[in-house]
């Protein structure tokens, strides 16, 4: 495995004008001072194929971290290694560490209910339970057992739908079933749901990338409100979007983490060549 | 534009494409006929297989009685004299309904007429009068009217099946019989009347007297052990295979097994039952219990199948959703799966069941082809059920036997119709969009 040859990790920057990506080589500083969650020498396998290589990286708290990179690039199978999602394929095979809060979370003991209430997910696709709205927002604290009484669910809901802008939209219609709504709507919804449980970190999978440019707007605003609360990751395939709502961005190229920076950094002044092209729009 | 297209000499397009139009659509009105002719096929044999049973089968809703005036003398019916049960029991009912034919055609004299005179009126009659008598002994020494069933061949001569333009050699009732149906009739003895013994008895010798209130039955526990069992046994074995069991070579060959056992005849299945239930557990022969047992190894497979199709359609985009929220497998399966696929498997368990109803072959094979007039009352009675009452009428001489087999098609066919529009209606109450 080539990846194994370069388990050593180095910050030295690459040569300007190489187009070469090398795995575990990333430049920039991947690493942050208040790490949420942090991730060395992240390997992803489908099968025999890797999709993400020797992949190191920080995640801040309260920080917005935006990944980002040309379809295939591995950036969403790396974020689902966040919270296990990746279990659920049952020929993905995840090696290195990835810690929240300097917990292993691919640790034996580290029950994987526990680690998803911790780290919510949001989906590219709106997909609200075939149920209705209160039931949607319910859902999580219900299983958790994070209420008290009804009282206190109902309170649950109400902050969760307000915190993610959508309550007064829908505090008329809580038992109308939740696919009833618009898209975007429903994006919000799922937002709801995911940080009804109270969760450390959200992750994001290109939440907009199915809704039109109004909708996109508010998901971006609402992003930008709840990071005073909750770290988020987001993998989106908008540059705008990337460069509008994150604090740190990082560029995956063929599953290799190429370069990682402030946002403002990577947009700007790019280091490596597959960045420059890819931000300045010569491929992906 | 088209000139741009016509490099190296070809044609240009839109005359290619004009050219091959009619051509396009010759095939398409080609093929809309072939299945327009396949639908008008399929439907009139159909309509065929319904006419056919509807028109042999409508007379068994009705059945001949006599009216006959019965003399309860208490020398004939309580020969104790003492009105006791026991002595009630012991009358001689079959002299009474004799003497009360004999008492319309007192011309009748010689032992072999009057033994044919005898054969037009029901056995059942005496049997009649009987219970009638235990019900109510202060009947006795009265002189009753009553409708009582006609004998088969005199309801079939009633119905217009025995003519006199076949010899009298070749008929089951002779000229004479017929004189004195006709003189029955004139008197305004003989009516056609609602067929109740077809609902309300089990099977008999008498096509007069037969029903399928037995058989009706016997499916109905045999189905409910079934349902019983199938169900719950068929929805786990979908749902462990479908969310829980990993993807290896054992579950391929579980799979594998689960389809050809769905193909497997089911007179094999009837075999089995014979083997195991039978000879090695010494269940009762021809029961409904064991009946059930066979029927659910049978209907297994096809509810498997069904529900882990179900199960499939569920989008994994809900799974995905439960799962990111922190549910356990459990949870996402059991909150969201299962009520998904729900419909789905109602669907596919009231067809297997409705295949359940309609089976025969491997009760046979488990003594449910007995000749059972009793109508059972538990799970361990013998019974017969109704495909195989059919098989059994089917099998049967008499010619009253004929209409009551297309009845008792009828009936089943009403039960499977009825089932498969609750299959309609829980998919359409319980289907949900998403």
């Amino acid at each position: 495995m080539p990846a194994e040859a370069n388990r050593a990790v180095s910050e030295r920057p690459r040569p300007e004008g190489t187009t070469e990506a090398v795995p575990g080589k990333t430049i920039g500083d991947y690493t942050h001072p208040d790490a949420v969650m942090s991730c060395r020498n992240v390997d992803v396998y489908y099968g025999d194929k890797q999709a993400v290589m020797d992949v190191s990286l920080d995640i801040g708290r309260n920080e917005v971290i935006s990944m980002i990179g040309p379809s295939g690039c591995g950036k969403s199978t790396f974020l689902r290694c966040l919270n296990r999602m990746n279990d659920t394929i049952d020929i993905a095979r995840v090696t290195g560490d990835i810690t929240l809060d300097g917990e292993n979370i691919y640790d034996k003991r580290l029950d994987v209910v526990q680690l998803r209430a911790r780290v919510g997910m949001v989906f590219q696709k709106p997909n609200p339970f075939p149920k209705s709205i209160f039931e949607n927002v319910a859902y999580g604290p219900r299983i958790h057992g994070m209420a008290r009484d009804k009282t206190d669910l109902e309170e649950i809901v109400h902050e969760s739908l307000e915190r993610a802008g959508l309550l007064k939209e829908v505090k008329d219609r809580m038992d109308q079933p939740g696919t009833g709504l618009s898209g975007g709507q429903q994006q919000r919804l799922c937002i709801a749901r995911a940080i009804a449980v109270n969760p450390e970190v959200v992750l994001m999978d290109e939440p907009c990338s199915a809704l039109d440019p109004i909708a996109t707007a508010r998901i971006e605003d609402l992003i930008d409100e709840l990071k005073q609360k909750y770290t988020i990751a987001i993998v989106t395939h908008s540059m705008q979007q990337a460069a509008r709502v994150s604090q740190r961005t990082a560029y995956f190229h063929l599953g290799i983490l190429v370069e990682v920076g402030t946002t403002d950094h990577i947009f700007t002044n790019p280091t490596h060549k597959l960045t420059e092209d890819y931000i300045t729009g010569r491929f992906g | 534009m088209s000139s741009t297209n016509n490099a190296g000499g070809r044609p240009p397009v839109l005359e290619v494409v004009r050219a091959s139009l009619p051509r396009r659509y010759r095939a398409e009105a080609r093929f809309k006929a072939y299945g327009i002719i396949a639908l008008v096929l399929a439907i009139s044999f159909l309509g065929l297989l319904l006419t056919t049973i509807i028109g042999n089968g409508y007379t068994a809703f009705q059945q001949t009685y006599m009216k006959l005036e019965f003399n309860l003398d208490a020398e004939t019916v309580d020969p104790q004299g003492d009105a006791s049960e026991a002595s009630l029991r012991a009358g001689n009912y079959l002299a009474v309904v004799r003497n009360a034919l004999y008492g319309l055609f007192p011309e009748v004299t010689s032992r072999s007429d009057r033994r044919a005179l005898n054969s037009l009126v029901s056995t059942g009659a005496m049997f009649e009068l009987q219970n009638m008598v235990l019900d109510d002994p202060s009947l006795v020494g009265q002189t009753i009217e009553l409708w009582v069933p006609a004998d088969d061949d005199a309801d079939m001569y009633r119905k217009g099946r025995i003519t006199t333009e076949v010899p009298e050699s070749e008929r089951r009732l002779s000229d004479k019989q017929l004189g004195w149906l006709d003189a029955l009739a004139d008197q305004g003895r003989l009516e056609l009347k609602f067929n109740t013994a077809l609902f309300t008895n089990g099977d008999s010798r008498d096509p007069e007297l037969a029903g399928i209130l037995g058989a009706v039955k016997g499916s109905f526990f045999m189905l409910l052990v079934t349902l019983g069992l199938s169900f719950p046994i068929g929805i786990a074995a979908a749902v462990y295979l479908e969310e829980f069991a990993p993807k290896n070579r054992w579950t391929d060959l579980i799979e594998v097994n689960i389809n050809n056992l769905a193909a497997v005849p089911s007179i094999v299945f009837g075999l089995l039952g014979l083997a195991v239930f039978l000879n090695f557990f010494g269940m009762p022969r021809s029961a409904p219990l064991v009946g059930g047992l066979v029927l659910t190894l049978m209907t297994l497979p096809t509810i498997i199948i069904a529900s882990r199709a179900a199960l499939k359609a569920v989008p994994p985009s809900i799974r995905e959703a439960a799962l990111g929220m922190g549910a356990s497998k459990m949870q996402t399966t059991f909150h969201h799966v299962v009520p998904l696929a729900m419909p789905g498997m109602l669907t596919g368990t009231i067809i297997g069941m409705a295949q359940a109803l309609g089976e025969t072959a491997p009760l046979l094979m488990i003594g449910m082809v007995a000749f059972i007039v009793d109508v059972p009352q538990g799970f361990t009675d013998p019974s017969t059920a109704l495909p195989v009452q059919i098989f059994l009428w089917a099998d049967s001489p008499e010619r009253a036997f004929v209409e009551r087999t297309s009845a008792a098609i009828m009936v089943l066919l009403g039960f499977l119709l009825a089932m498969n529009l609750l299959a309609v209606f829980l998919r359409r109450k319980f289907e949900r969009r998403w």
